[in-house]
């Protein structure tokens, strides 16, 4: 464990300040005791690992409570506990309670801003309205079978080809929308910004040729950058069948573009920090470049590679909303979109779900990239 | 010689009856094949969407073997691009919207309806400031109630106080070529209130202006009158009874006291679409003629119904006490001040459906009054760009199945007219307007161009 913390340290930090994998340290403390508890017992089961993968995937609340239905050391495991979710629990419950009583203060056109329980409410009456929805699916994929039947049984060469439920997208697949259109904007990302990163991180000529044009794009608004999207977008996806609505391509491509830079820059800074050794040691073996590039560049700039790639997608994650507010993609974005212009009684509330399930499935997506992160950072890659 | 002629007639009458019959017989036995069965339409949150809604819900599209979604756009321009590039199949659109692209003003292309959506149905509001500043100048009956329809006069010593204290006056309608821009404009010029002029060069509208007027998607009015960005808007409903529940502002007029029983929104989609799809389009159009009749059915007594649909969040989304305001012939002008107004929203009765060019000619003439139309056109050009756009042939086709299918009756429909209304005067300021003859209408009307007037360089020559 003493190890792997030195290691992270010896990680450069990256230039967007990421902040670095949070490692508690009241569970180290308490690592440490629990080991130099273990000797005394018999047959001591080694949990470490098990405890390391929970720490990695945000979960290492669990660890203490593991511990105390063990009796290890159970004073210090409660310490922890409170630690890691005591806290927490009694500060969301805080939030709650101010959040309650500072929203029926506030008067808004459409009514009070909604405290926790309208929230609550709503979301309760999207998931019905989702399940709704469903039965009205299944009700006209009936009808359709039945008509069908009817035509098959008039003239058989008729044609009977099954059409895809006319019905509203449910607030659940319109976040299923939105996460297929950030993968999609993250994937172009990632296939055009690690190359580049790589390549400004090998040649210093290469990097300060790209430079100025990486700082000057990097602040740029995704609002800023979608109009012209549109246009482009317009201008060249021409096909009469098209695979993907052109909304949801603007959407995608205006992500792409807004998430680049962090994973540029962090890759960059990645491979020019290779150890100096490491490369005259290539040199002095005259490692082919493609060789140098996969055994050499590669691994050891992947953590700095995978917290670009973190922060990209918080980024993409985040403009995304934006961009299919604008772009009426069908995802979460124009759901708020939607509900503002509906301007109903119900709409504020609507709206805090949106915005909590956002929250929600940005942290996700950002414990899913530091989980993988983690792995490929401790590794034995080196 | 004579006899060939009376041979070949007969001929030519005996073929016509055959064809006739053959089109009936198939009306009645077998469905329109379908050429597209898989369709998306765009609407606009506004309560005149509703045929759309009622089609869908009541299962009209699929009697008609169509598989329809239904879509809410961002703002008109949204929903004409969207037509145009064939994103969308067809959309509810703003009666100047096609007439506009076929005529090149703002995006050009060949957009054509066969189906008018609904008759009235807007009013404008004025900000809760506006309308303490207009008090004194409104008159009251006996009992102290304001009398209605409230003219412009009584909104111009405010305007010229704005103007004395050096505030632009400003209002907002939804689009460039939107009914409630001619509207909101007929009404201003009726008052004496210059809402400006549009010339090549400036397309702005606000050239020699008294009120400045601008673009604001509808569904933003209040917010935006709320925020104090404009003091007043011309808007569809529920809009502005939504502007009485958040109590951000006062109608102060409907279109319906501006002009009776005026056309508002079509179904639009391209020409080529149309000549490409004639039967879809004819399906179309037949689906959505059952759900303006079943709209205005039994003295509209399925109108609550109507107005429980569109307040779900997928169509209008708005509350439904502000939606049933508007939709079940009432009309809250002030706070509590509810009127009855039984034809503000019409969706089937007077032939609301049918695309009359008259129609299309008056707001022909409205482009040209304000200079969206830069140049002179004689009375041809009006008629044959209205015959461009309008397609009453294909109404009454899908009206003539119904009939067949006796899903509806055939005097509901106007067979046999040539396509445009009687003349009417029913116009705030009583001055008559007759279809057949748009350049002498122009030279009736007080503010706007005449003649062969043009705007150059901020002046009228």
């Amino acid at each position: 464990m003493n190890n792997i913390v030195v290691m992270k340290k010896s990680i450069p930090s990256p230039a967007d300040g990421a902040p670095s994998a949070p490692s508690s340290q009241p569970s180290t403390a308490a690592n440490a005791a629990t080991l130099s508890a273990t000797p005394a017992k018999k047959k001591p089961l080694n949990l470490e690992p098990m405890f390391n993968v929970l720490n990695m995937i945000g979960l290492s609340f669990i660890a203490p409570i593991v511990r105390l239905c063990r009796g290890e050391n159970p004073r210090a495991q409660v310490k922890d506990l409170w630690q890691l979710l005591g806290i927490p629990l009694v500060a969301i419950a805080v939030f709650l309670f101010a959040w309650s009583r500072m929203s029926a203060n506030i008067e808004t056109s459409l009514g009070k801003i909604p405290g926790p329980v309208a929230v609550w409410n709503q979301t309760g009456a999207l998931w019905a309205d989702h399940k709704a929805e469903r039965e009205k699916a299944a009700a006209f994929y009936e009808r359709q079978e039945k008509r069908a039947a009817e035509k098959l049984a008039e003239d058989p060469n008729a044609d009977v080809t099954v059409r895809k439920y006319t019905g509203k997208p449910t607030y659940v697949d319109q976040i299923g929308t939105s996460l297929k259109t950030v993968f999609l904007g993250f994937m172009i990302a990632t296939i055009v910004a690690v190359p580049l990163g790589i390549l400004c991180g090998l040649s210093t000529s290469f990097n300060s040729a790209l430079n100025p044009i990486i700082q000057v794009f990097k602040p740029v608004s995704p609002l800023a950058w979608l109009p012209i999207v549109t246009m482009v977008v317009s201008a060249l996806y021409v096909t009469t069948d098209p695979m993907f609505a052109k909304s949801f391509l603007i959407s995608a491509i205006t992500v792409s573009l807004c998430s680049l830079w962090p994973t540029i820059i962090n890759t960059t800074l990645g491979v020019s920090s290779i150890d100096k050794d490491l490369l005259n040691v290539a040199k002095v073996l005259q490692l082919k470049w493609h060789t140098k590039l996969v055994k050499l560049v590669l691994p050891s700039s992947l953590p700095l590679i995978f917290t670009g790639l973190r922060l990209s997608l918080g980024v993409g994650w985040m403009v995304l909303i934006a961009s299919e507010m604008l772009a009426q993609n069908p995802g979460l974005g124009k759901f708020i979109w939607d509900e503002f212009q509906n301007g109903s009684s119900e709409s504020l509330a609507r709206i805090l779900v949106a915005v909590f399930t956002i929250g929600i499935i940005g942290f996700l997506l950002d414990r899913i990239m530091l989980t993988i992160q983690s792995l490929v950072s401790f590794g034995d890659k080196r | 010689m004579i006899e060939i002629r009376t041979g070949r007639r007969a001929t030519a009458s005996l073929l016509l009856a055959g064809a006739l019959c053959a089109t009936l017989s198939i009306g009645q036995a077998a469905p329109l094949k379908i050429e597209k069965e898989q369709l998306k339409i765009g609407f606009i949150k506004l309560t005149d969407m509703v045929p759309l809604a009622v089609a869908y819900e009541k299962g009209y599209f699929e009697d008609e073997g169509l598989y329809v979604t239904l879509e809410p756009q961002a703002n008109w321009k949204v929903i004409l691009d969207r037509v145009i590039t064939g994103e969308l199949d067809g959309a509810h659109m703003l009666a100047g919207q096609p007439i506009a692209s076929t005529i090149g003003f703002g995006t050009k292309a060949e957009v054509v309806t066969a189906f008018s959506m609904d008759l009235n149905g807007n009013a404008t509001t004025v900000s809760n400031e506006v309308w303490t500043l207009m008090q004194p100048h409104l008159k009251k009956d006996a009992t102290g109630k304001i009398e209605h329809p409230i003219k412009a006069e009584t909104l111009k010593p405010v305007v010229d106080k704005f103007k004395s204290s050096g505030k632009p006056f400003k209002m907002a309608m939804v689009f460039p070529v939107s009914t409630h821009n001619y509207e909101l404009r007929y009404w201003l010029a009726s008052g004496g209130l210059h809402p400006g002029f549009y010339s090549p060069s400036d397309v702005s509208g606000q050239i020699k202006a008294d009120v400045l007027l601008s673009v604001t998607p509808p569904p933003q009015m209040p917010a935006t009158l709320e925020a104090g960005t404009i003091n007043g808007y011309s808007v569809g409903e529920p809009w502005n009874q939504q502007a009485i529940f958040k109590g951000v502002g006062v109608p102060v007029i409907t279109d319906i006291e501006i002009w009776k029983n005026n056309p508002e929104k079509v179904f639009g989609v391209t020409k080529a679409w149309a000549d490409k799809y004639p039967n879809t389009h004819l399906a179309m159009v037949k689906a959505l003629i059952r759900a303006a009749m079943w709209l205005d059915a039994n003295n509209g007594a399925n109108r609550k119904e109507a107005a429980q649909i569109i307040s779900r969040a997928e169509y209008v989304g708005a509350d439904y006490r502000v939606i049933a305001n508007s939709m079940t012939g009432t009309f809250e002008y002030g706070k509590g001040d509810k009127r009855a107004l039984p034809d503000f929203n019409v969706f089937f009765r007077y032939n609301a459906t049918y695309p009359f060019y008259s129609d299309a000619v008056w707001y022909l003439t409205q482009m040209r009054r304000w200079g969206q139309i830069p140049e002179a056109k004689a009375d041809q050009w009006y008629h044959d760009t209205a015959k461009k756009v309008y397609l009453p042939d294909v109404y009454l086709k899908a009206a003539q199945m119904l009939v067949d299918e006796k899903k509806a009756k055939k005097e509901d429909f106007p067979f046999g007219v040539d396509g445009f209304r009687a003349p009417t005067a029913e116009f705030i300021d009583g001055i008559e307007y007759d279809g057949r003859k748009p350049n002498a209408y122009i030279d009736k009307l007080t503010i706007g161009l005449k003649g062969a007037q043009k705007v150059e360089g901020g002046n009228v020559k």
